[in-house]
């Protein structure tokens, strides 16, 4: 499996995943966002913890970002996650974003893919810590966890900015700061200015770095999931998540063409309106 | 198809708490535009080769000061073995003296840096190992 992310990381597991698709669709995924050090890979550790604890073989797939400058990465996710590195039912994969935007690598359906097929029952998918631009990781993953920690004007940042919209449940982890009950004060009154209409985002408080909350917040995991099976709604999730995985893939292919046709394309003497509907001629029509 | 950036796993391994000299080099690979895992503190071998796989690395660079490099160093070239890792370019950094130096090579470290390295010779042999391995494997 480990060289299988990696054949898709370079574009190149195409193959595998179709031979591989028809044995996905069981694994339940859990994403994990939040703005920088708000404790996303603690929290994944303690997530790793319980479903070991319940006998569940877990995937974790960490995305890290990459530098624009180098192309280069710090991938520091697992520092977290010792205490799991030598069991055999965990996996660990960290990735770097490689210039994708959304807090997300373009790797990372892949990843999850790949885990889900390989008989992994639960896959935990931590983001990049952006902060405001992690959407992407509401189209991959059944429940969406946001982390926001005490006495952090980022996540202040975060409840303005559009994540309330994409949480499943909203954790407030550092419960051991004196501002956790004003931020969580701070969420509830946030929420009630919103219109929900299913599913109401749980709050759950913990400390991820002493363990506690974590049997609270996996609870609430759950209750998500069965809201999901009930109503029918975990259909409609796998099914975005398929058409943005197919919307990705054909973008990145309809790039390619472009670019190639931009640069072999001649442009002397013409204006940028006029390349570009030259450009769109000369592409294949569908 | 795209250029996948070599992967490194730099790990602390033993009982000693310093991994600046580790973060520095963490530092430099990335900036000489590769991916690397770091791991923390206090990896045992065991440790160190599982991350290796899962994380599909080219090379794992093991620092260690607190003089128990001839134990810990053989034990990794050890669980590489185990787990059909050998092709995996495995190097360390340190305070070892010559001759340790010279036993460690002979066991299968590929190469020991110790303090006052060139951070590019390390970078240079890096990429120019671990990139023989990412040609091989693909
Ligand atoms: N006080 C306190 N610190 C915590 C808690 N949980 C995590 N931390 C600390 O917060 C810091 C960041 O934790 P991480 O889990 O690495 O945070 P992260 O969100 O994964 O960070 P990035 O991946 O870098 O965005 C670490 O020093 C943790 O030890 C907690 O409940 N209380
Ligand atoms: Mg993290």
């Amino acid at each position: 499996m480990a060289r299988a992310i990696s054949w898709s990381e370079s574009g190149r597991g195409g193959d595998l995943i179709r031979a591989l698709y028809a044995k996905t669709g069981r694994a339940m995924t859990l994403g994990l966002t939040g703005p920088p050090g708000v404790g996303k890979s603690t929290l994944a550790s303690g997530l790793v913890r319980k479903a070991r604890s319940l006998g569940k073989r877990v995937g974790v797939v960490s995305v890290d970002p990459s530098s624009p400058f180098s192309h280069g990465a710090l991938l520091g996710d697992r520092i977290r996650l010792a205490e799991h590195f030598t069991d055999e039912c965990v996996f660990i994969r960290s990735m770097a974003s490689r210039g994708h935007l959304g807090g997300l690598a373009g790797a990372t359906a892949d990843a999850v893919l790949l885990m889900d097929a390989f008989g992994f029952d639960v896959v935990l998918i931590e983001t990049v810590g952006v902060g405001q631009s992690e959407v992407a990781i509401a189209e991959l993953a059944h429940t969406v966890l946001v982390a926001l920690q005490p006495g952090s004007g980022d996540s202040i940042q975060v409840l303005k900015a559009g994540i309330m919209e994409i949480a499943d449940v909203f954790v407030v982890n550092k419960a051991d700061h004196p501002m956790a009950d004003q931020l969580r004060r701070e969420i509830r009154s946030t929420m009630e200015m919103l219109q929900w209409d299913g599913w109401v985002p749980e709050l759950v408080v913990t400390q991820a770095l002493a363990g506690t909350g974590i049997d609270e917040l996996w609870s609430a995991v759950e209750r998500h999931v069965a809201y999901l099976n009930e109503t029918g709604e975990m259909e409609m999730r796998r099914r975005d998540a398929f058409t943005h995985q197919v919307r990705q893939l054909a973008l990145g292919r309809l790039e390619q063409r472009l670019n190639r046709a931009i640069r072999d394309g001649a442009r002397d003497g013409v204006d940028p309106y006029e390349a570009a509907e030259r450009i769109l001629a000369s592409l294949p029509k569908f | 198809m795209n250029e996948r950036p070599l992967r490194i796993v730099i790990a602390k391994a033993g009982l000693d708490g310093h991994d600046r000299g580790a973060k520095v080099i963490a530092r430099a690979l990335r900036d000489a535009g590769m991916e690397v895992i770091y791991t923390g503190l206090f990896q045992t071998p065991e440790q160190i080769v599982q991350t290796a796989v899962q994380e599909d690395a080219d090379g794992i660079g093991l620092s260690i000061l607190s003089g128990a490099h001839m134990t810990l160093f053989p034990l990794v070239v050890e669980q590489l073995q185990a787990q059909g890792a050998g092709d995996i370019v495995f190097f360390g950094g340190g305070t070892i003296p010559p001759d340790d130096a010279q036993r460690l090579r002979d066991l299968g470290v590929r190469a020991i840096f110790t303090p006052g390295a060139p951070l590019q010779d390390i970078v240079d042999f890096v990429r120019s190992e671990c990139g023989k391995r990412r040609a091989l494997v693909g």
